[in-house]
């Protein structure tokens, strides 16, 4: 994970289309300037950040779902609960599961669990739309990096 | 709405007045089968997103948002189509009926 690059989905480790689901791994870096404020001498991944992993997680799960046609944008956050607490050096299992495939939106359920105990859990939605000038591609290189299969979003590169 | 015979729309207004006023926090008794769902309700896009994932998971359907939203922007189909609840409620009845008949 670099916190501050928003870049929080190291790995993915499995992608299942037909199911819908997706396990991808996170791991919190030893040090970052978020630690600095959360908190002085004692540092904790913010609630905040284990959401945007579980909305990153949801994201590429829709993006290979949608076969890279549109962007998932993150609308709604349901049902958030965040179950213990988590720093520096920890590695997040995070899972994604695609809940209802909308028209112009997607429902995703999303945990991250540390060593095998949930840690958090959400709801969320995504309005999906076509991609703003010049996203598509940074959006394919940082998915091709992170092991995301590309295969069946070969036939709608631009 | 007692005057009105107990029809598929009636009924499926009944469930999708319920879903509206759940989801987007509107006194029930508002909401009429005359309603625009945006210009009288004031539901904004967030919320009608909200009523159409619960419609979706309520009818067993998936509303096509994205071209109905594409025609009214053309300007092939005027809004009310779409947004007033009769008629959004006969376009479920429709799709549901769509998905019986494809089953």
């Amino acid at each position: 994970m670099r916190l501050e690059y928003f870049e929080m989905i190291d790995q993915v480790v499995h992608l299942d289309r037909a199911a819908g689901r997706i396990e991808a791994l996170a791991v919190v870096p030893e040090a970052s300037p978020v630690f600095e404020g959360h908190f002085p001498g004692h540092p904790l991944v913010p609630g905040v950040l284990l959401t945007e992993t579980m909305a990153q997680a949801s994201g590429y799960l829709v993006l290979a779902h949608l076969g890279f046609a549109q962007m998932p944008f993150l609308m709604a956050v349901d049902k958030a609960r965040f179950r213990s607490f988590v720093g520096p050096g920890a590695t997040l299992n995070v899972e994604a599961s695609l809940e209802h495939d909308g028209s112009g939106y997607a429902v995703t359920k999303a945990t991250i669990r540390h060593a095998g105990k949930l840690l958090a859990d959400a709801e969320l939605r995504f309005r999906t739309m076509p991609f703003p000038d010049g996203l598509d591609a940074p959006m394919r290189e940082r998915a091709r990096k992170i092991g995301l299969p590309m295969e069946d979003a070969a036939g709608v590169a631009p | 709405m007692s005057d009105q015979p107990i029809t598929g729309t009636s009924a499926t207004f009944d469930r999708v007045a319920d879903i509206i006023a759940d989801t987007a926090d509107i006194p029930r008794d508002k909401i009429t089968p005359e309603s625009h769902a945006i210009d009288d309700l004031g539901i904004d896009s967030l919320a009608f997103l909200d009523i159409a994932f619960a419609v979706d998971k309520a009818f067993g359907i998936k509303l096509p948002l994205e071209r109905w939203t594409q025609e009214v922007n053309e300007g092939k189909v005027p809004a009310e189509e779409y947004f007033v609840l009769k008629n959004l409620c006969a376009r479920i009845d429709t799709l549901v009926a769509e998905k019986a008949a494809k089953a």
